[in-house]
């Protein structure tokens, strides 16, 4: 099957909660599609909705580049205990010397 | 035979013989999604019957597994349509649309039923049909204009209802349905 025959399934599991991927249905069309999608996905009372979505509508975009490592962009990327212990060496007050267990 | 256990039992053996029928096609359907569903369609039927058994059973004084597996075939009140055995996709479905277009319609007469439990039980059976209804239809829609889809439909439209008499077919997939079962009399499973 091509990727027009691809559908892929979101599911929301409650009401105004966040539609999250589920997998995916082979399907000639939109019809055979939301059969399929309703059986393998909604059946058992575990969906509120479904989002089914032809694949190739899908956009990709895969190739990110971070090239001057700008890590501090990130919430990981700024290492403070690091940092933080540097300057109380510097300081000379250290975790020990400044009294804390 | 209590006119409503007659009632039951005609419905259930319905499905039961089509479940059966239609978990033919699991493993070998023509693509592997249609696989998953149709097995599910003919579990669910399989699953109709035995509901609908055991309320036939309360009324007859025993149990849904005598009813269905413990009768000699020609007690079955199935229709001839159910019986066929069709590995012809185009046949199967053909079948599928026209059972489930007339068993519809039985089960909006039922869910009509002053008999609150009939009635209550095909609430309940028709909000699975429902999912069937559309798997129907979806296939009726796109096989409708091919010649071999049309001829089937024409063939197996007078079997609707008919229960006269059994087709040599019932006989067969009697033996395969209850073989298990008669081949350790009054087992407890």
């Amino acid at each position: 099957m091509t990727d027009a025959n691809i559908w892929e399934v979101f599911r929301q599991e409650r009401k105004g909660q966040a539609f999250q991927h589920a997998g995916s249905v082979a399907a000639p069309d939109e019809a055979f599609a939301e059969v399929y999608a309703r059986e393998q996905y909604g059946r058992r009372g575990e969906s509120a909705a479904l989002w089914v979505v032809p694949r190739d509508q899908i956009h990709p975009i895969e190739d990110f580049v971070d090239e001057l490592n700008r890590n501090y962009h990130r919430v990981d990327g700024y290492p403070l205990k690091q940092k933080l212990k540097e300057a109380r060496e510097r300081a000379g007050t250290s975790r020990a010397a400044a009294g804390d267990s | 035979m209590q006119e409503r256990a007659e009632l039951l039992l005609e419905i259930a053996d319905d499905e039961l013989i089509l479940g059966w029928r239609d978990s033919e096609w699991t493993g070998i359907a023509p693509f592997l999604e249609e696989d998953v569903a149709f097995s599910s369609i003919a579990q669910n039927e399989v699953g109709h019957a035995r509901a609908l058994y055991e309320l036939a059973a309360r009324d007859l004084g025993t149990t849904a597994d005598e009813l269905a597996f413990d009768r000699k075939p020609e007690e079955y009140r199935c229709s001839e349509l159910v019986e066929l055995r069709l590995p012809e996709w185009e046949r199967t479905i053909a079948r599928h649309v026209l059972y489930e277009r007339a068993d519809a319609e039985r089960l909006a007469r039922l869910k009509e039923s002053g008999d609150e439990e009939v009635a209550g039980l095909a609430a309940k059976i028709d909000r699975e049909e429902a999912y069937h209804r559309l798997h129907a239809e979806m296939w009726h829609e796109r096989l409708q204009d091919e010649p071999r889809y049309q001829a089937a439909l024409e063939e197996l439209r007078p079997l609707i209802g008919r229960r006269d008499g059994h087709t040599p077919e019932l006989e067969e997939i009697w033996a395969q349905m209850t073989e298990v079962r008669r081949s350790v009399p009054g087992a407890t499973w």
